[in-house]
């Protein structure tokens, strides 16, 4: 509680980075990561629905019966899913199509319910708002990176632009099995770059 | 025929957890020990069955055919955590001896991606009802597969020294990686 509101904000991007340090949201982190754009789009969804989800519950945390809070917040979230959802399929009909299945499970997306339950059913409307953007961003950073190394290494572009020769690709990185093993990798160098940051203890 | 086709493309080449990406949490949360691997993969493919049906029958018989459609998120969700629930009620009156197996990983199926992925991967490929049940089975045993392998290579890994960075979750990860290279071999046996 007596976190400073830049606090709030940086914990979510570098300290409690939801990826890199909690690791919660892996299935769409994983999936949608085939390319920087995607998991650019993917992030950008997460963080709406993170900021969405997080004013809601808490400007409903004192109606909220503390028994069916759960339920509730799952309702909270999905009305928000279903928002983005209809805006990307109405605008970004290629994107609607990339990412598939992967819009509507940002539902079961362990971050979006753990923030809620963690973070905005006991705070203020402004700090769990400036909490879902920390968050937000910090989901959309790590999972940018993934799709920017990813990329790189399996097509040599970044965001569509041509880095490496034509010749260079190593589709693998694309594929299933890069996703896990760059996503390994980098979690142990953000590992070695986080740690002596955070606190002793945690 | 195209039963067995949905079982063997379900289970080894687009095996749901290695290749779709679906219930990671579970697959580097509780694949620690081989025991609790095995409990987990009962309690998914219990609750995946009964709520592909049901999600199933909801979306053809009342989304679809009032155009409802952009209720599907929000209905399926709701339906999966109510079914939660009840089958955790009905299993710890009628079978304890399964309650006792299953019960701790239940609740834990609610927010487990792969309920509500295969709920919506059903309507998705267009299967009927009998398809979307072998595939949710198929699928079920295909994350119990995969689960059960990792479980198994995790306990070796958990014998000898990492670096301090790579312990843990980076370790297992790249793992995953390597286990998913290995299914990939499987693909081509179904076209």
């Amino acid at each position: 509680m007596k976190d400073s509101k830049f606090k709030i904000l940086v914990n979510g991007l570098i300290t409690e980075n939801p990826i890199f340090v909690l690791t919660l949201g892996m299935c769409p982190t994983l999936a949608t990561s085939t390319s920087a754009i995607n998991g650019m789009s993917m992030g950008l969804a997460t963080l709406f629905v993170l900021v969405g989800s997080n004013v809601v519950v808490s400007m409903l945390k004192n109606i909220i019966p503390d028994k069916v809070r759960i339920p509730a917040y799952v309702m909270v979230i999905a009305t928000f899913v279903s928002v983005i959802e209809m805006l990307i399929h109405a605008y970004f009909p290629a994107l609607y199509e990339s990412l598939g299945i992967f819009i509507p499970l940002i539902v079961v997306n362990c971050i979006v319910l753990g923030r809620a339950e963690a973070f905005a059913s006991r705070n203020t409307v402004f700090r769990s708002a400036l909490d879902g953007i920390g968050m937000g961003l910090g989901f959309t950073l790590a999972i940018t990176l993934l799709g920017v190394a990813r990329e790189l290494l399996g097509t040599g572009k970044a965001f569509g632009f041509i880095v490496f020769p034509d010749q260079y690709g190593a589709l693998l990185f694309v594929l299933a099995p890069g996703a896990f093993i760059v996503l390994g990798y980098l979690i142990a160098i953000m590992n070695k770059l986080i740690r002596p940051l955070t606190p002793k203890g945690e | 025929m195209t039963y067995i086709l949905i079982f063997i493309s379900a289970i080894f080449v687009n095996n749901i957890v290695l290749s779709q990406f679906l219930g990671i949490c579970p697959f580097l949360g509780i694949s620690k020990k081989i025991n609790t691997a095995v409990g987990m993969t009962g309690a998914v493919a219990f609750v995946m069955t009964i709520s592909t049906i049901i999600t199933y029958i909801i979306q053809k018989t009342i989304l679809h055919p009032f155009d409802i459609e952009f209720l599907r998120t929000i209905t399926f969700i709701l339906v999966i955590a109510a079914l939660v629930q009840l089958v955790e009620i009905i299993l710890k009156k009628v079978s304890p001896a399964l309650y006792q197996a299953l019960g701790v990983y239940l609740p834990l199926i609610t927010t487990n991606c792969i309920i509500l992925g295969v709920a919506l991967l059903v309507i998705k490929k267009d299967f009927n009802l009998v398809q979307s049940v072998v595939y949710a089975i198929s699928t079920a045993l295909g994350f119990g597969l995969a689960l059960v392998l990792f479980a198994g290579i995790r306990e070796q890994l958990s014998m000898i020294k990492l670096p301090k960075g790579m312990d843990g979750i980076p370790a297992a990860l790249i793992t995953a990686g390597l286990l998913a290279m290995a299914f990939m071999g499987f693909t081509g046996i179904v076209k």
